[in-house]
């Protein structure tokens, strides 16, 4: 994959609603169209896919399938599509399923095997089943492998989580953890939960009646403070790290992620890879000292970068930046801190705090912290 | 006297013809009436749908009028050199097919409806071309509708009478149907061959019936939503 996915729609529908979007989205990794109902995301990822038509153009990989002259019908458009339900032909068998759009295609475009997708997929035991007789997460599971079999440039993912209940979502989650990782082409993936988009998501749009209020990397769009996706109980921010270094004795493993790194329960992963974690606002506080005798294992230097009220005026949430230029803060004095864990660049955190905290710590931009890190939690 | 199996094969063959005719020009115009967002839905429903509260006489009498010998219809075949449409098994088949189309499109119609946008545009995202999408998801999928549609239109197109009688008289072994037939012989006080034939109509449109809805409950294996 070379291309990047350039969209552009403008218009007005039927009963109000208008759509004006100006994306460029990238080629590869997970791109979550986030929003809340209403906000036009399923209707940007439908013009995209051509089942609903927008004024505007769409160059996919470089190659063009809408512009003021030209429509590219859905059916020659190198896409595959998951509905939110699954969508399976009921008059055929899952194998039969999986092979309608696998036939379809040329020979020599298939770079996605059938024996491929179902491993991936976990399908061996259902292919003789009729999709009347599968849970909604095994359907699920099966509409994916079914889009994945056309071997698409471009999958398009409309909610396919949100039809199924607690159980099939955590069932079905590491599936698409796994194609995430495991596929090079890019990943448009609908979604208005906060969780799917930290566990999923490397790039985020954000959406609000029909117009784009964010775009951008995942942890930098999640840290911003003026989006709806900022769910004041559940503030946090998602970031990917990586395992650098393991403490058997205490059962803890360092990751380490641009600006900082931290001690975290070790969940068994290999020094090397990377994990997808998410450090909540309200486990994060602020100081002025290092507290040196404190049970908080992560403190880090950092530099305050807002503020914005809550919905209850006792609460703030901050952002702050680790790793942040010109932090004049002592390092660390003791511990083997070595630099070497610590990645280029810097990462944005959120921290809750109360308006009196906020206002005794005199929190304003520039203001150089410690942030005390309680917990994060590793997402996969 | 010996029964006459004549009136029963002509309408079998009328029948048979007119359902295959239908299912022709009935799907397009039922897929194009299930798709129609539009106001002139609600009439073009109410104008097929007509033939069901319409007298078969009156309708009867109009196609009579058009594919007269002076009627448009008529004078466009008469000059092709094809001759007269009226009192010949053409034109029961022409009649038959305007009295029946109700019976094949509404089915059809009210399938083609309660299939939804959904698996037409899974398979357009599986690659299936319009007419690709028709054959392999939207056939199978209303298969019921389409066997309700041969059976009513079938089973209509027997019962058939008054249409059958304006356009088609009662020409032995040409138009004289089963239903003109049965007529005749109550006519003519031969109880007898009337009873038979009532008879057997009685229990071959009570066999199709029973037939249809039993094939088309056990097909009923809509996806659980």
């Amino acid at each position: 994959m070379t291309g990047s996915i350039e969209a552009r729609f403008r218009t007005s529908f039927q009963g109000g609603f208008s759509l004006d979007v100006d994306l460029d989205l990238p080629a590869t990794g997970v791109t979550a169209l986030f929003g809340h109902s209403g906000s036009g995301k399923t209707t940007t990822l439908r013009c995209i896919a051509g089942l609903n038509r927008a004024e505007g153009t769409l160059r996919v990989d470089g190659e063009t399938w809408q512009d003021a002259r030209y429509f590219l019908p859905v059916h020659r458009r190198s896409l595959a599509y998951v509905f939110q339900e699954a969508s399976l032909f009921p008059h055929l068998s899952v194998r039969q399923n999986l092979d309608y759009g696998a036939r379809r295609i040329p020979a020599g475009e298939r770079r996605i095997e059938f024996g491929q997708a179902v491993d991936w997929l976990g399908l061996s035991a259902l292919l003789d089943r009729r999709p009347t007789n599968l849970s909604g997460g095994e359907r699920q599971r099966v509409a994916v492998a079914r889009a994945l079999l056309t071997s698409p440039r471009l999958l398009l993912m409309d909610e396919p989580l949100s039809a199924l209940d607690h159980q099939s979502k955590k069932e079905i989650l590491p599936y698409l953890e796994y194609l995430r990782d495991a596929l090079s082409i890019p990943i448009l993936y609908v979604t208005h939960s906060p969780d799917e988009v930290a566990r999923l998501a490397d790039h985020l749009v954000v959406l609000e009646a029909g117009r784009v209020l964010a775009d951008g990397p995942l942890t930098e769009t999640l840290a911003r403070l003026d989006l709806p996706i900022r769910q004041d109980e559940d503030a946090g921010v998602a970031l990917e790290a990586r395992v650098v270094e393991r403490d058997a004795r205490w059962h803890l493993m360092r990751v380490a992620f641009p600006g900082g790194s931290l001690w975290i329960r070790d969940h068994g992963e290999e020094i090397g890879r990377n994990v997808r974690m998410r450090v909540l606002a309200r486990d994060v506080s602020l100081a002025l000292e290092r507290h040196e005798e404190s049970s908080i294992l992560n403190i880090l230097p950092a530099t305050v970068t807002g503020s914005v009220p809550t919905d209850h005026p006792a609460v703030v949430l901050t952002q702050i930046r680790l790793g942040a230029p010109g932090s004049n803060l002592a390092p660390p004095a003791n511990q083997n801190e070595n630099p070497a864990w610590i990645l280029n660049g810097t990462t944005p955190l959120i921290s809750r705090l109360t308006a009196r905290s906020s206002e005794a710590l005199a929190l304003a931009p520039g203001k150089q912290v410690w942030a005390h890190i309680k917990t994060a939690a590793v997402l996969d | 006297m010996p029964f006459d199996w004549n009136p029963v094969f002509l309408s079998l063959k009328l029948a048979g013809v007119t359902t295959f005719v239908l299912l022709i020009v009935g799907t397009p115009i039922a897929w194009r009436l299930a798709r129609l967002r539009h106001w002139i839905k609600q009439p073009l429903v109410s104008l097929i749908a007509l033939p069901l509260v319409l007298p078969p006489t009156v309708l009867g009498f109009y196609l009579l009028l058009a594919l007269g010998p002076k009627g448009p219809v008529g004078q466009i075949v008469q000059s092709l050199g094809l001759g007269t449409i009226p009192f010949t098994f053409t034109g029961l088949v022409i009649a038959s097919v305007f009295y029946s189309l109700p019976f094949a499109v509404q089915p059809l119609q009210n399938a083609f409806e309660s299939l939804g946008d959904r698996p037409l545009e899974a398979a357009s995202t599986l690659r299936a071309s319009p007419l690709d999408r028709f054959f392999t998801v939207v056939v199978p999928l209303a298969r019921p509708g389409f066997l309700t549609a041969a059976v009513l239109a079938f089973a209509h197109t027997i019962g058939e009478f008054g249409v059958v009688l304006m356009i088609g008289g009662n020409i032995p072994g040409q138009t004289k149907v089963l239903s003109v037939a049965i007529y005749d012989h109550v006519e003519t006080l031969e109880y007898g061959q009337a009873h038979l034939m009532s008879a057997g109509m009685l229990v071959f449109s009570f066999t199709v019936l029973l037939t249809l809805y039993a094939v088309n409950g056990r097909a009923a294996w809509a996806e659980k939503p």
